[in-house]
């Protein structure tokens, strides 16, 4: 067990890098001078030559490379071009209120999707398995960006029920444990859960009719065990696998919650891309994706680690 | 066997009519399927209404009106009503086809062209060349697709062109790791070892005896992805990043209607229903397509 987590790890290393390496790259391959965006068009050579070696845009580019990593491994993602704020800071706090948003997402989510799914596994082609595998199948092939604004058209321009935009009345964008936050917070959830759903619904029904089909569950049957007792060696072996995807879905929603959060207005790490992206603010561009492609990588890692230690049959090689 | 052995000879009454091929009977299989019908017919039918736009549109696409914004949808000379700028919304969702289609299925077909490419050499070579491959390969799996297309086509800057590039390399890695895993596996089947011992070239091999086995599979996974192309494709116009105003474009015709949604919510929804339409009928084809061809997942 030990040994598989030092693996895994030591394995990450490379990826890392690698991530670390695109990330810094994707500024790169932006056409441009990257100081336009802050530079007034009549700008002196002076202060000019003075913004690029503050920005180390001088250096050649393993130069830059081996110091923005060397900084970025101590926590400094450098100043936001646009707002002159450290990177660290507005990435974090954009980051909490993304994670708050994903996890809730991914709550809904798994619970209705497996719910879905052990219905269809446990009767299959039933119109109860139909049903939810059609709701599968929608779930991941709706635009969610239009399906948030068909949520926005019902629940607050029509029924007037929920806020539209933002997170907070009044244009909060930290949280608090009132009505008024989880309310903005119950459409952008909604509409981000629809996918997870799916696809949990799916695994899900595949595993426990897997399961349901192999011989020790007629053996238990055989026994005498109580359809409840069968229910509980079925959800010991789905879990593991099904949590899996899970995690795996928590990490996808981190990075792709860009298209809902410009729908909702949500303060999160979408915005601050989206707004990193018009302004042309390529610190905060590199900063934003490097810590979000982390996420992903750190909980691809724990995913893989939590599996091999519930399920001891993934070994990995 | 030894040679000059005796070979048995053979029955006398091998069945003499053609034997169907393999795509014949995977069309007799699919033919059976009436999801998978369903969607094609509904795919053929946004694909001619594409093509003949100009002869179906009631109007010009480009046609505004200062004086007819926004009407609802049954108002006379606008059966779905109009958009911010009094175009004829039918003419715009018709003419969009065209746009929304082009951006979706470009990245996965190029995509599948090198990813394809990538994988089976990759997986035919083995070796180091394929765990440097595939390890390059593993960062890309590090981005999940929206934030990687978004992060490029921001970076590229927006555009049309920029958008598709972006979707093309986000689709590479995903192909090139199936395309790898089939060619690996159908690399060690006995066929294989025959042809490398009786001389064949590498290239030959993979035209002769690789390709054909492999291909199949990759296809079927790539077509589950053009669900998932359109939806980011048009997600990228929505976010500003691919097509610009005021080309028709069903992702961009949502983002420009947005804030219509207090005063014609129904009107301004209509493109995101046709992504939504053309995005599930290429799963259910692709899933279609899956089972006919015996696919695992």
């Amino acid at each position: 067990m030990f040994l598989t987590l030092v693996r895994r790890v030591v394995y990450t290393i490379p990826i890392l890098f690698g991530v670390s390496l695109v990330c810094f790259a994707l500024v790169h391959i932006a056409p441009g001078d990257p100081l336009s965006s802050v530079l007034p068009p009549d700008a002196s050579v002076d202060l000019q030559r003075m913004l690029r070696t503050i920005y180390g845009f001088d250096r050649s580019y393993p130069e830059q490379f081996g110091l923005w990593l060397w900084r970025a491994v101590q926590g400094d993602l450098g100043t936001s071009i646009a707002s002159g704020r450290p990177v660290t800071l507005e990435v974090m706090k954009a980051v909490a209120n993304t994670l708050r948003l994903a996890v809730v997402a991914t709550a809904i989510g798994f619970f209705f999707g497996s719910l879905f799914g052990f219905v269809a596994g446990y009767f299959r082609d039933s119109l109860v398995d139909k049903a939810a595998s059609g709701l599968a199948v929608l779930g991941v092939s709706v635009p969610h960006y239009w399906l948030g604004m068909v949520l926005v058209i019902v629940f607050s321009s029509q029924l007037g029920w929920l806020p539209a935009t933002g997170a907070g009345p009044g244009g909060s964008d930290e949280w608090a444990w009132d009505w008024e936050h989880f309310s903005h917070m119950l459409l952008p959830a909604l509409t981000m859960s629809v996918i997870p759903m799916g696809i949990v619904a799916r695994t899900v029904r595949a595993l426990v009719a897997d399961i349901l089909s192999q011989d020790f569950v007629t053996g238990l049957r055989a026994k005498g065990l109580t359809e409840v007792g069968v229910f509980r060696h079925v959800v010991k072996n789905a879990a593991p696998t099904a949590l899996a995807v899970m995690g795996l879905q928590l990490g996808y929603l981190l990075g792709g919650s860009i298209l809902i959060e410009t729908v909702f207005s949500w303060p999160g790490t979408g915005f601050l891309l989206n707004s990193a992206i018009f302004q042309r603010d390529l610190p905060l561009l590199q900063g934003t994706i490097l810590v979000l492609a982390l996420f992903f990588v750190v909980l691809n890692l724990a995913v893989d680690v939590l599996q091999s230690a519930l399920d001891p049959r993934v070994q990995r090689s | 066997m030894a040679v000059g052995a005796e070979v048995p000879a053979l029955d006398a009454t091998v069945p003499t009519t053609p034997v169907a091929g393999y795509w014949t009977s995977v069309w007799r299989r699919l033919r059976r399927d009436p999801v998978a019908i369903a969607a094609a017919l509904v795919l053929i039918a946004i694909v001619l209404m594409a093509i003949f736009a100009p002869y179906v549109a009631p109007a010009d696409p480009y046609r505004s009106s200062m004086l007819r914004r926004l009407r609802p949808m049954g108002t006379p000379g606008f059966p779905l009503g109009s958009d911010e700028l009094g175009r004829d919304m039918l003419t715009r969702l018709i003419y969009g086809a065209r746009l929304s289609l082009f951006m979706g299925v470009t990245p996965v077909v190029l995509a599948f062209g090198i990813g394809s490419a990538i994988g089976i050499f990759a997986g035919y070579l083995g070796g180091r060349i394929n765990t440097l491959v595939m390890r390059t390969i593993d960062v890309f799996y590090a981005f999940p697709s929206v934030l990687l297309a978004v992060a490029l086509s921001g970076a590229l800057g927006a555009g049309l062109g920029n958008a598709m590039l972006s979707l093309t390399i986000v689709f590479i890695p995903p192909i090139a790791r199936v395309a790898e895993a089939v060619t690996t596996q159908m690399r060690s089947r006995d066929f294989v070892e025959a042809a490398r011992a009786s001389g064949a070239g590498a290239l030959t091999i993979i035209r002769v005896h690789i390709l054909g086995n492999v291909l199949g599979p990759i296809f079927v996974y790539a077509t589950s992805l053009i669900s998932v192309s359109m939806i980011l494709a048009s997600g990228l116009s929505f976010l500003g990043l691919g097509t610009r105003p005021p080309d028709p474009e069903w992702g961009l015709m949502l983002n420009t209607l947005r804030t219509a949604i207090y005063v014609q919510p129904w009107v301004a929804a209509l493109p995101g229903l046709m992504i939504f339409i053309t995005s599930i009928s290429f799963n259910m084809l692709s899933d279609g397509l899956r089972s006919a061809m015996d696919v695992k997942q």
